[in-house]
């Protein structure tokens, strides 16, 4: 008799096949887990730890931690989105997210995963790093005011397009995100707007040039319905995911 | 002209009287007086007490962002920036004329801005003055003392307001900081059932916008001497004006006129617009002092607003909002109206064009078509010009070959008035406070000649970087211990 291997997550139970992840198999389940950086598409990365989850009493990312059989996995609870909604507080500080000028606003993963799990206010200490927007490419502009690390632009690039135009430079609170050519500048680069590390960011960092905010308010990604039951930005249809 | 009272010969030794905040009045402002022991005045200031720094921290920004980013300057008329930043990107990215669709949905948006504006201003901000008196007691000068004696002007003046948010909210996506506009054009049309819903309120907010008229002329003709003269002085007026010279608030030529009503210019393009309006910084103040080139520093300063728009124009396009005009410019036998009071009046047939503009709008099918945006080709520089409630703003924006803005200028509605707003004040303490022991009422004059300009003075500030300032570390014991001087040039330095 061929019996699925299954964990319980929240009460309910969850099927996963060996080597899948937590994250992976919930969400297969149709359950949500909050995420940033992880992306099915790529190798796990376990950066933002936004999808950590509670698993047996310790916390663990759920996009890079093996489910196992009998899992006792607490995801939907007080202190897990206390946790996630610090980290999330951090990621917004450390950073340039101005959301009411954002071209990304109402289509931007942070800002609907700060939504799903109820982060109302930065908390913390605003860094106001001084970053450059680089709009030296002829279709794409990418403003690092508003990167969080995720390296899903990394993976794509690297893994997928094969070019390693983008790379995480820096260790610690140095780390930034910089582009592989003799000037730095992305229009000096490989990188063409076709590729696909030019449609997996989770926020408003890399982006079509010359257009934004051509979707209305009410039609834009995350209006409607949350995060929870739309999904990510790089799962909805490349030019139908609110600004591009 | 009252120049002796911008600057006291000897202010040591003088009273210093502050009226701050001012009240009823969008945004952060004080005025001083200096008053000698007989209580004389020697020199009275509308000082802008914050900035902004708009121009300085969208340097770098990509230039299709400006719509949106820009209208964060104000809560208050925020679709005037978002249009004027629309206007100027249209220009940038080549756009020389919008499809009817995109031009008729932005005119709806701006013109629900001006009436909701003009019905907060009236209604909510200077009505109690108008209809209480100037020196009424302060508990019961306010918009609750009209909620309570005048229900019904209460009622009608939040119900004019929410209906021009709702125009804005159908076409710009919010009631405050909506995206509608987009470089080249709109980024929705209006559907049946927005039409709808605004249709079924139309008619009653041009009633409505019939009876302000009658108020404020009534309220005005009831001391027209005394009207005429408080806060009255004479000065050039600029405003846009359509093709054929008519009433125009979103697109057309500019149009001075002088204190007489001779032209200064007509029909100039908005492109040229820092060839015509050159700016001048003072001391005091974080507000500019626009003045028209051609007729001098000293004598080009001008109003804008209603009062100069209703002035220039040579008729309303709409039949009711025409006939109250013609009977606003009987009041000085068709020389231009230059009481500070009469603004009252002009902004409510202003009003009342708004919401018969609107009602024109709603019935024409351009509104729900379907071709929105026309672009061409990239241009490194783009002016806007738009007029909003308060007056004549325009917004420049220069950008390099990767799009991102490299310089900006900005000259705000509220801006244009300076000159004008110090010069009523100045009057009026000259008639009415000087020689006596100040009060409440009293010093409330002074800010009735400021309402009437409705400035809203958050928009205003745009002196960043030029401004020369002293900083004064005073000891306790009242003894200069340190002095940190900026020069207009941004040198700071130490000064004894």
């Amino acid at each position: 008799m061929n019996t699925r291997k299954t964990f319980r997550m929240d009460g309910r139970t969850i099927p996963f096949e060996d080597g899948q992840s937590i994250i992976d198999a919930a969400l297969a389940a149709g359950e949500y887990i909050p995420h940033l950086c992880h992306n099915p598409e790529f190798t796990p990365h376990g950066s933002c730890r936004v999808c950590t989850v509670d698993v047996d009493g310790r916390m663990v990312s759920a996009c890079t931690q093996p489910a196992a059989e009998g899992q006792q996995v607490v995801n939907n609870s007080d202190p897990v989105n206390h946790y996630r909604r610090r980290l999330l507080q951090m990621l917004f500080v450390e950073g340039n997210h101005v959301c009411p000028g954002c071209e990304k606003s109402g289509a931007c993963q942070l800002q609907a995963v700060a939504y799903y799990t109820g982060m109302l206010a930065p908390h913390f200490t605003h860094f106001f790093p001084r970053r450059e927007v680089d709009a030296s490419h002829p279709d794409t502009v990418i403003d690092f005011n508003r990167c969080i690390l995720c390296e899903l632009c990394v993976r794509a690039s690297r893994d997928v397009d094969g070019k390693n135009v983008f790379s995480i430079s820096g260790r610690g609170i140095q780390s930034r995100l910089i582009i592989n050519s003799n000037t730095g500048r992305l229009g000096d680069s490989d990188y063409d707007r076709a590729d696909k590390a030019a449609s997996v960011c989770p926020v408003g960092a890399i982006l079509p040039k010359h257009q934004g905010y051509e979707v209305p308010i009410g039609e834009r990604l995350y209006d409607q319905r949350p995060i929870s039951v739309v999904g990510d930005v790089a799962q909805a249809k490349q030019g139908d995911n609110g600004d591009g | 002209m009252t120049d002796r009272l911008e600057t006291a010969a000897n202010p040591e030794g003088l009273n210093r009287v502050v009226i701050e905040p001012l009240t009823r009045v969008e945004g952060h402002g004080k005025v001083t007086l200096l008053q000698d022991d007989d209580h004389h005045i020697h020199q009275v200031r509308l000082h802008i007490a914050e900035f902004r720094g708009f121009e300085k921290f969208i340097q770098g920004r990509p230039y299709w962002e400006l719509p949106v980013l820009v209208q964060r300057l104000c809560g208050i008329c925020p679709v005037s920036h978002h249009l004027a930043a629309a206007k100027a990107t249209d220009a940038l990215v080549g756009c020389e004329a919008l499809t009817p669709t995109a031009e008729k949905i932005r005119r709806l948006m701006h013109y629900g801005q001006v009436l909701q504006s003009h019905a907060l201003h009236f209604f909510h901000l200077s009505s109690p003055d108008l209809l209480f008196g100037f020196d009424d007691d302060i508990a019961h000068r306010n918009i609750f003392g009209v909620i309570e004696d005048y229900p019904e002007i209460a009622r009608q003046g939040v119900l004019l307001r929410k209906f021009g948010q709702e125009v804005i909210r159908v076409t710009a996506g919010k009631r405050i900081h909506g995206t509608g506009a987009i470089p080249g054009g709109v980024n929705k049309p209006v559907s049946g059932e927005e039409r709808d819903y605004l249709l079924a309120d139309v008619r009653q907010m041009i009633e409505w916008g019939q009876q302000a008229v009658e108020l404020t002329r009534r309220i005005f003709m009831e001391s027209p001497d005394y009207h005429r003269e408080f806060a009255g002085f004479d000065s050039n007026m600029l405003s846009l004006v359509a093709q054929d010279g008519a009433f125009e608030l979103y697109h057309g030529g500019l149009r001075a006129l002088d204190e007489n009503g001779a032209t200064l210019f007509d029909h100039a393009d908005c492109q040229d617009y820092d060839r015509l309006l050159h700016e001048e910084v003072r001391s005091w103040s974080y507000m500019k002092f626009p003045f028209i080139v051609k007729a001098g520093q000293r004598d080009g300063w001008y109003r804008v607003g209603p009062l100069a728009r209703v002035n220039n124009a040579d008729y309303f396009p709409t039949p009711l909002a025409e006939q109250e005009a013609q009977s606003f410019r009987e009041l000085d036998a068709g020389r231009p109206v230059q009481a500070s009071l009469a603004y009252h009046w002009a902004r409510m047939i202003e009003l009342l064009y708004c919401a018969e503009a609107i009602g024109i709008l709603l019935e024409d099918d351009d509104i729900s078509g379907t071709e929105l945006v026309r672009r061409g080709e990239m241009q490194h520089r783009g002016v806007g010009v738009i007029e909003a409630p308060r007056g004549t703003l325009f917004h420049h924006y220069e950008i390099n070959d990767d799009g991102l803005v490299e310089k900006a200028n900005l000259i705000v509605s509220t801006t244009h008035n300076n000159q004008a707003m110090n010069e009523a004040i100045r009057q009026v303490a000259n008639r009415y406070l000087d020689g006596k022991e100040l009060n409440e009422g009293l010093l409330n004059h002074i800010e009735v000649a400021i309402r009437a300009y409705d400035p809203c003075l958050s928009c205003a500030t745009h002196a960043l970087g030029k401004m020369p300032l002293e900083v004064r570390l005073v000891s306790s014991g009242g003894e200069l211990v340190d002095r940190l001087v900026k020069s207009p040039a941004g040198e700071v330095a130490h000064g004894s």
